[in-house]
């Protein structure tokens, strides 16, 4: 039997919507298609191995003060161990305040900039201007991996999806000439605002701003995070009664006005 | 009284009688045109207050605290201005002093209480300048409309330390650490509350846990004992700081015993002596709002005998562990209606009904209104776990139905217990109709009994009466209820419950 083996990051600080619903929904949608599941958590003065074994890297969203908190520490003790996980093609997913730290800085006031992983090529800077908060809709097409058409099908993103949820940031969040968004914003604010991109991707290494339980509500994103993290196609999942699940997602989509 | 300032009262009452012609509920409108008109209106009319104001602002538990305050200081002949429809903001503070308000500069009471919204308890400091501030607790609570918890506590420091709530006497929970630290260097001016009681103590930090770590230092908090969320007994291993207690804790809650959905018992004690009080309200969270009108009102000058008196005459304010009848004759089953808005709340109600025996219907009503907070993220930071093997049969209503129906299926209810009906009135008719096998015609046989299979049954309730339907709305679903419910029966008693059971 498979297992997923996933490392929540600063699970006790990171978590502020409410982002173990994230991990929840991974464990459930394992048991229930008997593919084995095991968490542990990586937290504060704690080293990230480079030899972690985990297939699914976890980082959720913090207020300021936990964030700092977070970032020296991330900086310092993991850093290489979450750039060894994606060179071998891990899964690592940041939300919110986990997504800002996965890029290259961010920029909180004058003077003070925390810094980040660098794994996706985006820089955040706290903004004069109100906080980018509500519903939103993104539209994840399959050619933003930077891979070929055929090479994205076959990692099962064929087609556009659409991702919901919401969002409360007050940073904006700024791509490097070659970085990928996550997707198109179809309502809602995004990385900028401005910009009609929200989140970033690099292969494996995915960043978004659409906080918390994302995953409860788009549970075909959740299971393609599954497969990515244990090299498989999401078709090879064993498919699983999802009408609460897809009317959740419905809901939301509706809450978004998409 | 100015000339300009009565004709301004008269307009804004005004505009509180035509949107209430119009059928609005009308409890801030009147206040917030009187604001427009006269920006400084909540110090004008405050200051006609001869004993002053005290201010109550928490994430939870604001209305029952207040009504715990009233009931104490009102029992001992005090007349109060109070805020007691829950209008929280300066509109709502403002239309509470308007209705006061007489001819000649005089007001109708002497001492006015106000709970206050966490983000408005700044401004209305500001104006009213009160005798005494409350500050109950501080949990996650509707990210989406104040930012981050941060924020506030930052703007609650500031509110207490200098200015205009310089002067005020603090009460404050001494087991909510970013609370306690507002009041260490306030030196005599700080009453705190706190529970001791370590059989309540959890496992450890709830999910939700907030305050983990010193407001002085950074360094996480030892936690010694947990009682609710981040309330709890706890100390800075780095810089020593740790929950005020002996002396420093003046207002105490000993021996509690928690008793299912109905009913707390605690040993109170105060520097004025120590009492037993039975509260009509249950969970370990109306024990701290019983501790923190205690403290209030102890500031305030109110005898020990008094302080008891009111706390045990306090019964449910709206839509908290509010008990209704629906139907008639046979159909009668009562609805416990249990307000939950975010998880520090809804964790204490799940828990509370945890306490009760057996399998429960539930009704979970779920919107994502402005009021209830845009953002129904929370429900996964609650603990629906505790009750994901109690629930015979869950109905889920509301704006965001389905969300709520997948948080429960992974919790581990078994989905097949699972109803959605995003309709209210359709949601509460169907949930209203699920009752044991056997409540409708027949008690339970004897085995049922003993093998539990019956075991939602309240012995103790009259024949054939089935167990409570137990709503747990949030707050603007917590309205349309009671909205329903009034439509319900101010229609005829025999088709009152027909409408809800077919």
């Amino acid at each position: 039997m498979r297992t997923l083996r996933v490392c929540a990051l600063y699970p006790d600080l990171m978590n502020i919507y409410a982002d173990r619903g994230n991990l929840l929904v991974l464990e459930r949608r394992c048991v229930w298609r008997g593919i084995g599941f095991e968490v542990s958590a990586c937290g504060l003065g704690e080293i990230l191995d480079t030899e972690a074994p985990h297939d699914l890297f976890y980082l959720g969203g913090g207020q300021d003060r936990d964030q700092r908190l977070c970032a020296e520490d991330l900086a310092l003790l993991k850093r290489e161990g979450l750039r060894a996980a994606a060179t071998r093609d891990a899964v690592v997913l940041g939300v919110c305040g986990g997504y800002q730290l996965l890029g290259r800085s961010y920029e909180l006031g004058v003077g003070e900039e925390l810094p980040g992983v660098g794994l996706l090529d985006v820089r955040t800077v706290r903004e004069a201007g109100p906080r980018l908060i509500g519903n939103v809709a993104i539209e994840v097409t399959c050619d933003q991996g930077g891979g070929t058409p055929e090479a994205e099908s076959a990692a099962g993103l064929d087609g556009a999806h659409v991702l919901t949820g919401f969002e409360n940031h007050g940073g904006r969040t700024y791509l490097g000439a070659a970085q990928q968004p996550l997707g198109r914003v179809l309502k809602g604010c995004g990385n900028d605002g401005r910009s009609g991109l929200e989140g970033a991707r690099s292969d494996n290494v995915i960043g978004t701003y659409l906080h918390g339980p994302l995953l409860p509500k788009n549970v075909w994103f959740a299971d393609w995070l599954i497969a990515r993290a244990l090299g498989l196609d999401p078709s090879e999942l064993a498919p699983l009664h999802d009408e609460l699940e897809i009317a959740a997602h419905r809901d939301a989509r509706h809450a978004a006005g998409v | 009284m100015s000339a300009a300032l009565a004709a301004r009262l008269a307009a804004a009452r005004a505009v509180g009688a035509l949107s209430r012609l119009r059928g609005g509920g009308a409890t801030s409108a009147p206040g917030k045109a009187l604001l427009r008109m006269q920006p400084d209106a909540i110090a004008v009319l405050g200051r006609r207050l001869a004993r002053g104001s005290a201010v109550i602002s928490a994430t939870n538990g604001k209305t029952t605290t207040a009504a715990m305050a009233a009931a104490i200081l009102g029992g001992d002949g005090v007349e109060l201005v109070h805020n007691r429809a829950g209008a929280n903001m300066a509109g709502g503070i403002a239309s509470t002093l308007l209705d006061a308000a007489r001819a000649h500069g005089s007001i109708a009471g002497e001492l006015g209480l106000f709970e206050v919204d966490e983000m408005w308890l700044q401004g209305v400091v500001a104006q009213l300048r009160p005798r005494a501030i409350l500050l109950g607790n501080l949990f996650r609570d509707q990210l989406d409309r104040y930012g981050e918890l941060d924020t506030i506590a930052e703007r609650w420091s500031t509110t207490v330390a200098g200015g205009p709530g310089g002067q005020a006497r603090l009460v404050l929970n001494a087991d909510d650490p970013a609370l306690a630290d507002l009041g260490r260097d306030a030196g005599e001016r700080v009453v705190y509350f706190g529970v001791e009681d370590d059989s309540l103590a959890l496992p450890g930090l709830s999910h939700a846990a907030d305050a983990k770590h010193c407001r002085n230092c950074g360094a996480p908090y030892v936690f010694d004992a947990v009682y609710l969320g981040h309330l709890g007994r706890y100390h800075c291993a780095s810089c020593g700081r740790a929950r005020p207690s002996g002396e420093a804790l003046a207002v105490r809650a000993s021996d509690v015993r928690l008793e299912g959905v109905r009913a707390a018992r605690f040993q109170l004690h105060t520097p004025q002596g120590s009492a037993e009080v039975a509260l009509a309200l249950p969970g370990l969270y109306n024990v701290y709002n019983a501790l923190a009108a205690a403290a209030l009102a102890h500031t305030l000058g109110v005898g020990l005998p008094a302080i008891v008196a009111g706390l045990q005459n306090t019964t449910a304010a709206f839509g908290r562990a509010e008990s209704v009848t629906l139907g008639a004759g046979a159909d009668r089953r009562e609805l416990r209606i249990l307000l939950v808005k975010n998880p520090a709340g809804a964790n204490e109600v799940l828990r509370t009904l945890a306490l009760e025996p057996g399998e429960h219907d539930v009704l979970g009503i779920l919107n994502d209104k402005i009021a209830d907070g845009r953002d129904v993220s929370w429900i996964w930071d609650a603990d629906f776990e505790l009750l994901a093997d109690r629930i015979r049969r869950v109905t889920c209503a509301g704006t965001r139905a389905a969300e709520l129906a997948v948080r429960l299926k992974y919790a581990g209810v078994d989905p097949e217990r699972i109803r959605v009906e995003p309709d209210l009135a359709e949601a509460l008719a169907a949930a209203s109709a699920d009752r044991p096998a056997g409540s409708d015609e027949k008690r339970p046989t004897d085995a049922e009994c003993l093998t539990g299979a019956d075991a939602g049954w309240d012995k103790g309730s009259s024949r054939g009466a089935p167990p409570p339907l137990y709503a747990l709305p949030t707050y603007t679903a917590m309205l349309a209820l009671h909205k329903l419910l009034a439509r319900e029966s101010s229609s005829s008693p025999t088709r009152r419950l027909r409408s809800t059971l077919r």
